[in-house]
Order: C-alpha cells, then sequence, then structure tokens
C-alpha cells in the first residue's frame, strides 16, 4: 500500500498544488535537512499521523525500498516458468534472506496448492505406504534449522569469463532461511524401510513433477521436510505448502510442492540427474551426483550496485558458506590476492549456513582489486578460476566456487573481473 | 538393525510398548498402490522398471510431435530459437561449445519416456496417454538415428536402445578436485593479470533500476 505517499499527495495538493508539493516532498527535506550549514527540517510525517494498525494486516517493506526486489536474466532461458529470479544480496545484510527475496528457480512455474487437497505419499521399499495430510504432518515433532538453499548453477555464467555487471547476478542464486518441518528420517521410520532401500526419488506436484534421487544416508542424517520458512508457512514460489531441505546440497534436490517419496534399490537416472545437473567435464565426461555445494564467499559491499562515494572508511562485507559445515575462516585481499587479511565473523556461525564476515578498510581513492577466500571446518580452502578452470575446463556449468574478484576504479565504480 | 534401534527408541519416546513393527507415531493414513497409482509415474532409467504397457510407432510419434512438439523444438528436433535442441550434437562434448541432446548426452533411454510423459507438452503436462509417449520417445529416438523409421517401441524395446553417452558418466563425486593454499603475505608478483574484464562493456546484464 502507498497510504503514506497518498496522504501526503492529497495534503500536499490541498494546501497549495503542485508548486507546493514539489518544494515540500519529504525525500527533498531529507536530503537536506542538517547538510551544509542548513537547519534540521521538521518533516511532514512528524506533523502528521500515519496509517492506523489495521492499514497493513500483512506488512510489506517501505515504498522507499522498491528497488530491493528478484530480478531475472531475461536472455538466460527462454521461459518465465522455466527460469530463475535472483536474489538482490547487494541489498541484505545479516544472514536472514527475507522470505520474498529468495531466489526461486522452477521448471513449470509456481503452483496454486490447496493445502487442504495436497498429500504426501511415502511408499516403494517400505513396510507400510502411507499417505498423510498436511494436518499429520504437522503433528509429528518439529525441527527448525536455518540453513542456505544454493543453485549449484550459480556463478554458472562465468565459467569462461566475468560476464554480469552486478553481485545480484554473478551469484544470487542462493539463500538462507529458518526452515522448520518433520525430519524426514521420523516419516521413513513412520513407514518402515526394508533392508533394501538405498536411494530414494522425491517428486514435486508442479507442472515439472520435479524429480531427484537421492541416498538413503543422506535422508536419515539431517533431510527436514519443511511446511515453514521464516516462522511462517512456506511461500508458494518456495514449494507451498511443502518442500524437502537438503541441508548444504544442491538447491535443484530441495523438491519443492513435494507430493511423494518413492524408497527403491538405486537412483531412478531421471532427466534432472543426467542431462542436467550434472558436470561437463573438458574430456567430455560428466560427472554425476555432485551433490554438496562447495565452499564459497562474495564480499556484499561495496559490489558494482554498491559504489564507493568518498574516499575513507569502509567496512568491507560479505558472506561465506559451505556445504560440508561450518565456516572457519575469511581472508580478505583488497590488492587481488598478493596479501590477505582474516576477517571477522559475526555470530552465529552455523553448519552450511550463510555466515557473515567483515574486515575495516581506508580506501584512499586508488585502484583495488577485492576478494574473499574461505576456508571451512574441513580445511577445504576455496580455489581461483584458475584453479578450478585447470581441474575441470569451461563446461562445467554447475558448482563453479571461485574466489571473486571486484575491481575498485578511481571513481569509486566497481566491476566484475576475473584475475590470475 | 540400525531399524530395529530407532523404531524402539522412537517407541519408548513416545511411552508406547510397541513392537518394532509398530509404526512409531501411528500418524498418516494406509495406502494401496491402486490408490497411489495415478501419481506413480516413476520410470528407472537404467532398466526401464515402471514402463507402462502400451506401444507407439516412428510414424505415429512424427505427426505427434509436429502437433504437440515441433513449435518449440523445432521440425526435426533442432530446436526452435532458444527452445532446447532434441537431436544431433553427437562429439561435441569436447568442444567449446558442447551440444547436450538426446542422442548426444542422455544416458539411458526410458528417461526420455519418464520425462516426457511427466512434463510435456510445456503448456499441458501429463495430457499425452501412453502410446502416444511411444510413438512420441520413437521418433525422437529416430530423430537421434537410434530407430529406423518403421520402428515400433514399447516398454522392452525401450529399455534395450542403448545411448551413444551411456558410458559418459563419472558415478561418485571426487571432489575436491582442488586443493589450494591460502597464502597470507607476498602470494603474488609483479602486476595482477586479468583474465577477464568485459562484463561492464558486454551489456548483457539486467536494468537493475525499479520498475515504476
Amino acid at each position: 500500500m502507498k497510504a503514506g505517499r497518498r496522504t501526503f499527495f492529497k495534503r500536499g495538493l490541498a494546501a497549495g498544488g503542485v508548486a507546493a508539493l514539489a518544494t515540500q516532498h519529504p525525500k527533498m527535506l531529507a536530503a537536506q535537512g542538517g547538510l551544509d550549514g542548513k537547519p534540521l527540517e521538521v518533516p511532514d510525517w512528524t506533523k502528521m499521523l500515519g496509517p492506523g494498525v489495521t492499514a497493513e494486516p500483512y506488512g510489506v517493506p517501505s515504498e522507499f525500498e522498491k528497488n530491493v526486489v528478484r530480478r531475472n536474466v531475461p536472455w538466460l532461458t527462454v521461459s518465465e516458468q522455466a527460469s530463475v529470479s535472483f536474489t538482490p544480496l547487494q541489498d541484505l545484510d545479516g544472514i536472514i534472506t527475507p522470505s520474498g527475496l529468495c531466489f526461486e528457480r522452477h521448471h513449470g512455474g509456481t503452483p496454486t496448492i490447496d493445502p487442504e487437497q495436497h498429500r504426501l505419499v511415502i511408499h516403494g521399499l517400505v513396510r507400510q505406504p502411507l499417505v498423510f495430510t498436511m494436518a499429520d504432518l504437522v503433528r509429528f515433532p518439529s525441527v527448525s534449522r536455518i540453513c542456505f538453499v544454493e543453485c549449484p548453477a550459480n556463478g554458472g555464467m562465468e565459467w569462461r569469463g566475468a560476464q554480469m555487471a552486478g553481485l545480484q547476478f554473478s551469484h544470487g542464486m542462493v539463500h538462507c532461511c529458518e526452515w522448520t518441518g518433520v525430519k524426514l528420517s521420523t516419516l521413513l521410520d513412520e513407514v518402515g524401510l526394508v533392508p533394501q532401500a538405498k536411494w530414494l526419488l522425491a517428486e514435486g506436484a508442479d507442472a515439472a513433477a520435479m524429480t531427484r534421487s537421492l541416498p538413503i544416508d543422506k535422508a536419515l542424517d539431517d533431510v527436514i521436510v519443511a511446511y515453514s520458512q521464516n516462522g511462517e508457512r512456506i511461500r508458494p514460489e518456495q514449494g507451498y505448502p511443502l518442500r524437502l531441505v537438503v541441508p548444504g546440497w544442491e538447491g535443484n534436490v530441495h523438491i519443492k510442492w513435494l507430493r511423494r517419496i518413492k524408497l527403491g534399490e538405486r537412483p531412478w537416472q531421471h532427466r534432472e540427474e543426467t542431462s542436467k545437473y550434472t558436470d561437463l567435464m573438458a574430456d567430455g565426461k560428466a560427472r554425476q551426483f555432485t551433490f554438496v555445494q562447495e565452499a564459497n564467499s562474495v564480499i556484499t559491499a561495496p559490489c558494482p550496485e554498491k559504489p564507493l562515494k568518498d574516499k575513507g572508511f569502509y567496512e568491507i562485507r560479505g558472506l561465506a558458506w559451505s556445504g560440508h559445515g561450518k565456516v572457519a575462516r575469511v581472508d580478505v585481499s583488497v590488492d587481488g590476492g598478493r596479501n590477505w587479511q582474516s576477517a571477522a565473523l559475526q555470530e552465529p556461525i552455523l553448519s552450511k549456513c550463510l555466515t557473515r564476515f567483515r574486515l575495516p578498510w581506508r580506501w584512499e581513492g586508488g585502484p583495488a582489486f577485492l576478494q574473499s577466500r574461505v576456508i571451512d571446518e574441513t580445511g577445504y580452502v576455496q580455489p581461483t578460476i584458475a584453479e578450478l578452470r585447470k581441474a575441470r575446463g569451461v563446461n562445467s556449468v554447475y558448482h563453479k566456487n571461485s574466489i571473486h574478484t571486484w575491481r575498485v576504479n578511481v571513481d569509486g565504480t566497481l566491476d566484475n573481473v576475473q584475475i590470475l | 538393525m540400525f531399524k530395529f534401534c530407532s523404531v524402539a527408541a522412537a517407541a519408548l519416546l513416545v511411552g508406547w510398548s510397541a513392537t518394532a513393527q509398530q509404526a512409531p507415531f501411528g500418524i498418516g493414513h494406509k495406502i494401496t498402490d491402486a490408490q497411489i497409482a495415478p501419481w506413480n509415474i516413476d520410470i528407472r532409467g537404467d532398466d526401464g522398471a515402471g514402463l507402462p504397457p502400451g506401444r507407439g510407432t516412428v510414424a505415429a510419434g512424427e505427426k505427434l510431435y509436429v502437433q504437440q512438439c515441433a513449435s518449440c523444438h523445432g521440425e526435426f528436433g533442432e530446436g526452435n530459437g532458444r527452445w532446447p535442441e532434441l537431436m544431433g550434437g553427437r562429439g561435441t562434448l569436447t568442444h567449446d561449445d558442447p551440444r547436450k541432446t538426446i542422442g548426444s548426452y542422455w544416458p539411458w533411454a526410458p528417461t526420455v519416456f519418464d520425462y516426457v510423459r511427466r512434463t510435456m507438452p510445456f503448456a499441458a503436462p501429463q495430457s499425452l496417454s501412453d502410446d502416444e509417449t511411444y510413438s512420441i520417445v520413437a521418433y525422437l529416438l529416430h530423430l537421434n538415428d537410434l530407430l529406423p523409421a518403421d520402428a515400433s517401441l514399447d516398454a522392452k524395446a525401450l529399455a534395450a536402445v542403448r545411448m551413444p553417452n551411456r558410458d559418459g558418466f563419472i558415478v561418485g563425486d571426487p571432489r575436491p578436485d582442488v586443493r589450494a593454499v591460502p597464502c597470507m603475505k607476498d602470494c603474488k608478483k609483479g602486476e595482477i593479470e586479468i583474465l577477464s574484464d568485459l562484463a561492464k562493456s558486454l551489456g548483457v546484464t539486467p536494468n537493475q533500476r525499479p520498475k515504476d
């Protein structure tokens, strides 16, 4: 709703028309008051009542934040139903992604699912196939966990070179939310696995009826059948009313709109685990079932969308994460990797979760090359793009997690570059 | 053993004198295979398990394909504009611009049936009959020189098709395949060598100003 602005417009017009409005707009007052020797202004919003508690039964961001939105890359996909939108990481603080800003990736659009009619079936190599309603699922012992979900194609446009002039598009296929649901192991206990059950197939209720095979060890470890995201029921585009959350593993296996789990002896070799989500190496062979999102990091401020204004103090801020566990250390370089300093890590530092890092910095107005390098608790060190290319070539599409470089220009703008 | 222990532990937790065979929480509803059948559409790629009865032909598939598929995928599977191409590309997987099609990349033929039946046509998924799906799959395999023009296709014949890239996949994750060393001081000598800095001038980044 635009109640504030509309009210202001009405009053502005009533007070003397458009000319008066132009000189009294709140934005203009805010831009001048108290600066350059001018006195502070008492703005309009201090001199009138705002909307009451019933104006926004479900709150929305300030109208001045309308630039903070997901965006897509029209040339990347041929249809908006089988496409991706990107998280605006450049505008976010902390580690929790607001539900409405989480990147979207779906293959047949977002279905509109009535939770009363939704069902989850678990069958196959089980002792007793069962069907669950949403009401059934909510009755089970619940668990909450904060973890990232990252599309394995995050950064995948840049295997051959820097291409996207912005953080939102270079790294925006990741989000981090608190998920609540029932552990998949609890449901598998309920149906009773038979010993031959070594893999499962998870299937969505969307127009793509998305399927992925998952090994049983992971299913019994930390997978959640989630119905809530950041405290409320999952957003439609994130899988309402039910999705799989597979901590640390590539986003495609976090099956949204989950309707069926079938237990079997081996993977199903479906389209999304053969034709797609396989990593083509330089020798023409493709890696299959590369589930884990290896450690990755990126500086989120400054970035191309948030350039430097004046010389002086800045806090370099960024995000680091690892599908193998906790972030142990993040190093930051401002000279293109010649020298590194370890950044401060903001608590909480959680396993398979975004972690915020910070390093104080003074920009003296010269060119600089900003980089971050994460080391996770397994000792894995984020590689350079040259190291990744040497190991895998440039046709992998997926799992590009190399050290990212922002070049700071003397005018304070930043560019996405790749350096040796 | 693990199964027995976890069920027993859960039963203790909720204070039941349950045997290992009983469901720990007793939540959910028993369901039969017949009830599940409308959703039980998965087909296993490597042996065709789950393929339904029925039959199709390359000839019938060509007619269906032209009506149902060609507007996106092209008359001969060549892809219309940027919609996916479905044929060709063999021998290109090591090239600069690899073409990953059914014929060049997909390792298992029954997977094509599974995918077409569950997702296609794009705007009307799960609208094809099993016979229609067999026919369309037969035509797609024909376009990739994997079935002759007079061929028919059923479950057994489809599972028997050997895809050219059957052995093109490395199963099992070989990562970490890069073991970087975290140098801290004087890690590089000389000027920074830029590999790529065209992101801004390429002009492929969407406008990030708000839509009004």
